[in-house]
């Protein structure tokens, strides 16, 4: 038994050995990013009064980066509010892989440690089946991320911070033909993902509308994202200029560093969904060089709320927060807004928060990391512009 | 043509790297007669080391490979020890879901140690590519050397099994345990080196793949590894030559499914010609049909 253990232990060592790279910028090797522990074990030993805020979404996983993100994000803002000392906040993070059945359990595991306001959950095919038993039990949902139209069609208690599908789809059409960045569009998305379909339909029918030549259309699933060879061959033999690719960042690695090894010349043109790409941990940023993207978010912007949240971000998790993270900061302060303005204390059922903030919300005008003056409507959608950016020297920078 | 002709080269590219998973696959199976489901995800761990060793350590690619193949090397030998070898007079059933539970458990661990955020892999070959037909056909190098890699590894591993004193042992173990150890064979040793040499084989499967499909993420094993084990049985599991031609066919298959069919049925077209061969003949291409003696 004994020989088992040490097995064991030496196996860890080497293991942790190789833990360093995890990150270049963190500080050491047994500092290494445990996220998914992070966003459980970090908050302040639960005060008794706190106010008990559910976050859920995938932190194991094909999406973990997400729900990580999310969950991180919101830690972040609590801390930042705890510390102002007043209402005190806590964090339940429960994971669901991104899978609906997974993240309704989940929902129940919270609601059963007395969850009083959903922030979340990440992503849009779970988000919609949550919203869906949290409308029976009234229970308020801000999501920062799920973004696809599903997840609010037909409910008052959902709130998205992020901003919709459809619209976005619109305003990338919009966005090409007004810059004239492209003459002939091929489009890869992502058909097994609710956020691509519901872009790219938007997307299509905003081109045909304006005039868009779209001269490729090809798609990928989940369990085929690594080998792009096919789509990228029929953009380039249908003499597409421009590949429009409302995807997420993960498959747009792939897709840049092969279109590149072909030596097809194509321009991108992604949506919110590729911010992040810039921080991933041995891309060749050259690659991609001159891409456009909408984002509402922009990690190098020098103002002073963006610079400490990415700051204290990077301290704390030893990445560069993306977007995902940046709407669940957002998310925890409006909701942190709405228990000043509305009175909510630890004591306050979750009911009572649905009730209020429902009417709140539509009254209410933020200003924070993604967007000045966001109002939402009474659908839950918010209104916020999603601006153009093209990157330069490996970074964001305006068009124009 | 050209454009038929490139996404037959693009096909053979990804069926190799599938081959070379499914050659790992077949080999375990064959001798120790069980599915490794873990399999898919040495090769992960593999692609990580060596990121790390080139990205963070700065070591070059030829030592990141050597340092990738020793570590998967270790591991697969330490899951055997641990998790299969304790098991191995219980019913296949019991190994299979251990399998499946080290599976689960190495892309956990490995979300642990490097992050859920997926990491660009820098290919260890040169990028570019060589122009046939007048510039018209472009074939990138990692496609030529991963191709490459797997006819030789076959040929390796064919040799090893066929002529070497260990390979005759693993032969043995294969047909009859009980009768092996009898002869003398150390059949607790031959699954150790099965497993040390497939592990081996799952690291240098896990750097050509990287390389020519650059996203690293805990689960980047795991669908290459269940395409790499419809391989194997596309091929005959346990057959070495098998194990290659099911890998390559099967990503021709795939590869020219998505170009000419649907790229949104690419998957469904490989899963569908499985199970047409299976019905037609329900050992593989080029499996064994194995009659019990009584």
């Amino acid at each position: 038994m004994k020989k088992v253990f040490a097995l064991v232990m030496a196996a860890v060592m080497v293991l942790g050995m190789f833990a360093g790279c995890s990150s270049s910028n963190a500080p050491a090797a047994t500092e290494a990013p445990k996220a998914t522990e992070a966003a459980k074990t970090d908050a302040p030993a639960a005060a008794a009064g706190a106010i008990k805020v559910g976050a859920i979404g995938p932190l194991t996983g094909d999406y973990a980066q997400y729900g990580n993100a999310v969950a991180n994000g919101i830690q972040v803002a609590i801390d930042e509010i705890n510390a102002k000392g007043g209402l005190q906040f806590e964090l339940l993070s429960e994971d669901d892989q991104g899978d609906p059945t997974m993240s309704v359990n989940a929902y129940n595991v919270e609601m059963e440690k007395g969850m009083q306001v959903l922030l979340g959950t990440t992503t849009s095919g779970a988000c919609a089946a949550v919203a869906d038993v949290a409308k029976d039990e009234r229970v308020f949902l801000l999501t920062p991320s799920a973004s696809n139209p599903v997840v609010n069609e037909g409910k008052d208690n959902v709130y998205q911070v992020c901003f919709t599908d459809p619209n976005q789809g619109a305003s990338a059409a919009q966005t090409i033909k007004s810059l004239g960045v492209g003459e002939k569009i091929a489009v890869i998305w992502n058909n097994a993902q609710d956020y691509s379909t519901s872009i790219y339909q938007s997307f299509m029918g905003k081109a045909k509308e304006i005039g868009l030549e779209v001269v490729s259309d090809t798609t990928f699933s989940d369990d085929s994202n690594a080998d792009f060879s096919v789509q990228l061959q029929d953009a380039a033999n249908a003499g597409a200029d421009l590949v429009f690719l409302p995807i997420y960042y993960t498959p747009i690695v792939a897709i840049m560093q092969q279109a590149d090894a072909a030596g097809y010349g194509f321009k991108f043109f992604g949506v919110d969904g590729m911010d992040g790409l810039l921080s991933v941990e041995g891309f060749n940023t050259a690659l991609a060089e001159g891409s456009y993207m909408l984002t509402p978010f922009d990690a190098n912007k020098t103002d002073e709320l963006t610079s400490a949240f990415v700051s204290t971000y990077k301290a704390k998790y030893g990445d560069t927060p993306n977007q995902f993270a940046a709407d669940a900061y957002d998310a925890m302060y409006i909701f942190y807004a709405a228990c000043q303005d509305l009175g909510f204390t630890a004591e306050t059922s979750a009911q009572d928060v649905c009730e209020a903030m429902i009417p709140w919300m539509q009254s209410y005008t933020y200003t924070g990391l993604t967007g000045e003056g966001m109002v939402w409507t009474a659908d839950g959608c918010v209104s916020k512009v999603a601006t153009a950016y093209i990157i330069k020297d490996g970074a964001y920078a305006s068009v124009g | 043509m050209t454009m038929f002709l490139s996404n037959l080269i693009s096909g053979i590219s990804l069926g190799s790297v599938y081959a070379i998973i499914a050659l790992g696959y077949t080999m375990v199976y064959g001798i120790a007669k069980m599915l490794n489901f873990a399999h898919g995800d040495i090769i992960m761990v593999g692609a990580y080391i060596c990121f790390c060793c080139l990205y963070s350590l700065g070591f070059s690619p030829f030592v990141g490979i050597l340092a990738s193949m020793a570590v998967c090397t270790l591991l697969g030998i330490l899951i055997e020890r641990l998790a299969y070898k304790p098991l191995r007079q219980a019913t296949s059933l019991s190994v299979l879901i251990t399998a499946i539970g080290m599976s689960y458990f190495l892309q956990n661990l490995a979300q642990i140690i490097w992050g859920a955020n997926p990491k660009s892999f820098q290919t260890v070959i040169p990028a570019g590519n060589v122009s046939l037909m007048g510039g018209e056909l472009k074939i990138s190098y990692v496609s030529l050397v991963t191709i490459a890699a797997s006819v030789v590894v076959m040929l390796a591993l064919s040799l090893f099994v066929g002529r070497s004193k260990m390979g005759r042992a693993m032969r043995c173990v294969s047909e009859d345990k009980g009768a092996a150890q009898l002869m003398g064979v150390n059949v607790d040793l031959t699954i150790s080196v099965t497993f040390a040499i497939g592990s081996a084989l799952a690291a240098i499967a896990g750097v050509l793949m990287c390389s020519a499909y650059p996203t690293l993420k805990p689960t980047t094993g795991a669908m290459p590894g269940i395409k790499a084990f419809t391989a194997a049985v596309f091929g005959g599991i346990g057959s070495i030559p098998g194990a290659m031609l099911g890998g390559i066919l099967l990503g021709v298959i795939e590869i020219l499914g998505r170009a000419y069919v649907s790229s949104e049925l690419g998957d469904a077209f490989v899963f569908a010609v499985l199970i047409l061969v299976l019905l037609v003949k329900p050992t593989g291409l080029l499996g064994k049909k194995i009659q019990e003696k009584v």
